[in-house]
């Protein structure tokens, strides 16, 4: 079977929606004629034309909040946002429209909005076009947060997105969109809301998502040498978080090391470790550790930008203490 | 009165009178109520401005869509929403427009296509570009009309909702309701061109600026943008001169304006101005307005008792609404 990239499987699960719904479009900046800016959606301008694939001004709450609007009005308008850092000049349509308008009214307002914005660090794009909002956007209920690793899900996941009557946030880890695998079938697919065991082990779950997927199945093999048998967890989708997942996998290895390719410091990481403190603590025989980047924006230098990532030999080397016996002096609070 | 007094009639204008005066007592019997503690949270009058919402309502229909602001106890009103659920939604009430979820600030009925409530100063324009974007593709011919006052020129979402809207040639109608207070802050420490509906013209839209304290005037001005629109012309703007005859909510001294200021706009009030003219030409007896207060008036007490006897949302349904229900089935 023939290899696709992440970047191919994202433009086909967008273009199918466009030929099976007449309801789909794609707005952003920059999607038609320039092709993308991380060339997602090149050639579909010359496919669907410019009523379908529409290049927004630089004006993301005017676009964004459009797209809302639009869904409000019965389309199913599939917005993108050239990267995560420019969704913060469109939070107020996000989080005070899209995400409240169905409940502020009694249940009256559906907006099947999909926003799709890249994200994440590795390219040396300094501390405006690296970040990884996702647990941000994981904190606000009404929102919908799905975050797909492998290329099945960026294949498969925007048509669970469309199909889902609320506002769906898709992210994309620019890291991830040259990766090439074969394509699976769409059947062995798991529903949008369901974390993913992508490896199944006994020694420890290494829990992660998105960009820190393939780093945590590096780490998972390497470890497998040294005789540590890891399991992965791939969440996929922040919110709702798929807690039932996360603490059968805990309850199996007794031991949770969380990959996050954000901040820990209220993050993302920190409601997954709490879910675990919370609900099974009594599982774990080692405290709960987490990879997380570095408290800084993200620098543009590659030595420095690359020091402020989870890395493969990081995950490793956490991995290897939790096995050994519980020393509580080696544990830096900061 | 007007230019335009001959495409009215007696009727039509007794029907706009009554239509101010509803809002006009509703809201004041609102203050009442606030006082008593049935209506909590903000409560923003439209107190002044009512000849706005009731004249740009005659232009729409029911196909067409409608935003306002967290002022817009009188826009839902003049679009439709009954008495009742508008009052029991300031009650908090279950069966209020918005299931006791949203109050004041944010009423809606999406079957008159009545999109709220926006608290977000700006926050609705987009929105509104959205759903006339939606109505354009989908051949709907509908109108969006959104409504926002002077304070909202100076968000970007404004800008950016005017380019989009011209750019994309929009069936679209925007009514900025210039009270000349944004909140506490006089237009003219806000703006440096205080000529609101010049901004709009300069995104090439059709603008224009009236009085808005002269219903038939109101009436007479959208009915034009909307027909243009209808006829494929793109989104229009009028700018409408009003004053906010009281505090910009329920907690405000007005340190920011004097009372002749005040008192100067009362005279020009879009209930007096009517009522002198139909009076002055013997439109209107007295008899007929005493009429139309008591019926204002007996809606307004049926809405209260109606509200005040209503049930509250049980909290078992708290986290209703958050997301669409699926059936498990």
């Amino acid at each position: 079977m023939d290899k696709i990239t992440f970047r191919e499987a994202s433009r086909a699960g967008i273009a199918e929606a466009l030929k099976d719904d007449s309801r789909v479009f794609l707005i952003g900046e920059d999607v038609g004629r320039y092709g993308g800016c991380y060339a997602v959606s090149k050639g579909l301008l010359d496919s669907f034309g410019a009523q379908r694939i529409i290049d927004a001004p630089l004006a993301e709450a005017g676009f964004v909040g459009a797209g809302i609007g639009a869904a409000i009005g019965g389309m199913r308008p599939i917005v993108e946002i050239m990267t995560v850092n420019f969704s913060l000049l469109a939070l107020d349509q996000i989080i005070n429209n899209a995400a409240t308008l169905r409940h502020m009214s009694g249940g009256q307002i559906s907006v099947p909005v999909v926003i799709r914005m890249s994200c994440g660090a590795g390219k040396q794009l300094a501390a405006q076009h690296s970040h990884s909002f996702e647990g941000l956007y994981a904190h606000i209920p009404g929102l919908k947060v799905l975050y797909p690793g492998t290329i099945g899900d960026a294949r498969y996941m925007l048509k669970m997105a469309l199909d889902d009557p609320d506002p769906v946030i898709i992210f994309e880890h620019v890291m991830l969109y040259n990766m090439e695998a074969e394509l699976p079938e769409k059947q062995t697919i798991a529903p949008m809301e369901k974390a993913v065991i992508r490896r199944t082990g006994h020694d420890l779950s290494i829990i992660t998502w998105g960009g820190c997927l393939y780093k945590a199945m590096d780490a998972a093999e390497q470890l497998k040498t040294l005789g540590i048998d890891a399991e992965v967890v791939d969440l996929r989708c922040l919110r709702p978080l798929d807690r039932v997942t996360i603490l059968d996998s805990v309850r199996r290895t007794h031991k949770a090391l969380i990959v996050d390719e954000s901040w820990k410091s209220g993050g993302m990481s920190a409601e997954v470790s709490a879910t675990i403190a919370e609900l099974g603590l009594w599982y774990l025989d080692a405290p709960i550790n987490r990879v997380c980047s570095a408290e800084v924006p993200i620098p543009y230098a590659y030595h420095l930008e690359q020091a402020s990532l989870p890395q493969v030999a990081q995950i490793i080397a956490v991995a290897k203490q939790m096995m050994e016996p519980f020393n509580a002096s080696i544990r830096d609070p900061l | 009165m007007s230019n335009n007094k001959l495409h009215v009639n007696r009727i039509h204008l007794h029907f706009l009178l009554k239509q101010m005066i509803r809002i006009r007592r509703f809201e004041e019997r609102c203050v009442t109520l606030y006082n008593e503690e049935k209506i909590r949270g903000f409560l923003h009058l439209y107190n002044g401005e009512e000849a706005i919402a009731v004249g740009v309502m005659q232009a729409l229909t029911a196909q067409d869509a409608v935003l306002a602001t967290y002022r817009e106890h009188g826009h839902a009103l003049a679009r439709g929403l009954s008495m009742d659920i508008v009052m029991a939604e300031m009650f908090g009430k279950a069966s209020g427009c918005s299931g006791g979820r949203g109050g004041s600030m944010h009423l809606f009925d999406s079957s008159q296509r009545f999109y709220g409530g926006s608290a977000i100063v700006a926050g609705a324009l987009p929105i509104a570009v959205g759903i006339a974007l939606a109505d354009k593709m989908l051949q709907n011919q509908a109108v969006t009309c959104c409504f926002f006052g002077d304070g909202a020129v100076a968000e970007g979402e404004f800008h950016e909702s005017l380019n989009l809207a011209k750019l994309w040639q929009l069936p679209i109608l925007f009514i900025c309701e210039n009270n000349l207070y944004a909140m506490g802050t006089a237009l003219e420490l806000e703006q440096s061109n205080q000529k609101i509906h010049l901004k709009a013209a300069s995104y090439g839209l059709a603008s224009q600026v009236i009085d808005g304290m002269n219903v038939v005037d109101v009436e007479a001005a959208a009915k034009l943008a909307c027909s243009a629109i209808r006829n494929g012309a793109g989104p229009h703007f009028i700018e409408c001169q009003t004053y906010r005859f009281r505090g910009h909510s329920m907690f405000d001294t007005q340190l920011y304006r004097n009372n002749d200021e005040v008192e100067q706009w009362k005279k020009k009030g879009p209930l007096i101005q009517l009522t002198q003219w139909l009076k002055d030409n013997h439109q209107i007896e007295s008899d007929e307005l005493q009429a139309i207060e008591l019926a204002v008036d007996k809606e307004i007490d049926a809405a209260v008792r109606s509200a005040d006897a209503a049930e509250i949302e049980p909290v078992e349904n708290l986290l209703k609404h958050v997301y669409t229900e699926v059936s498990h089935g």
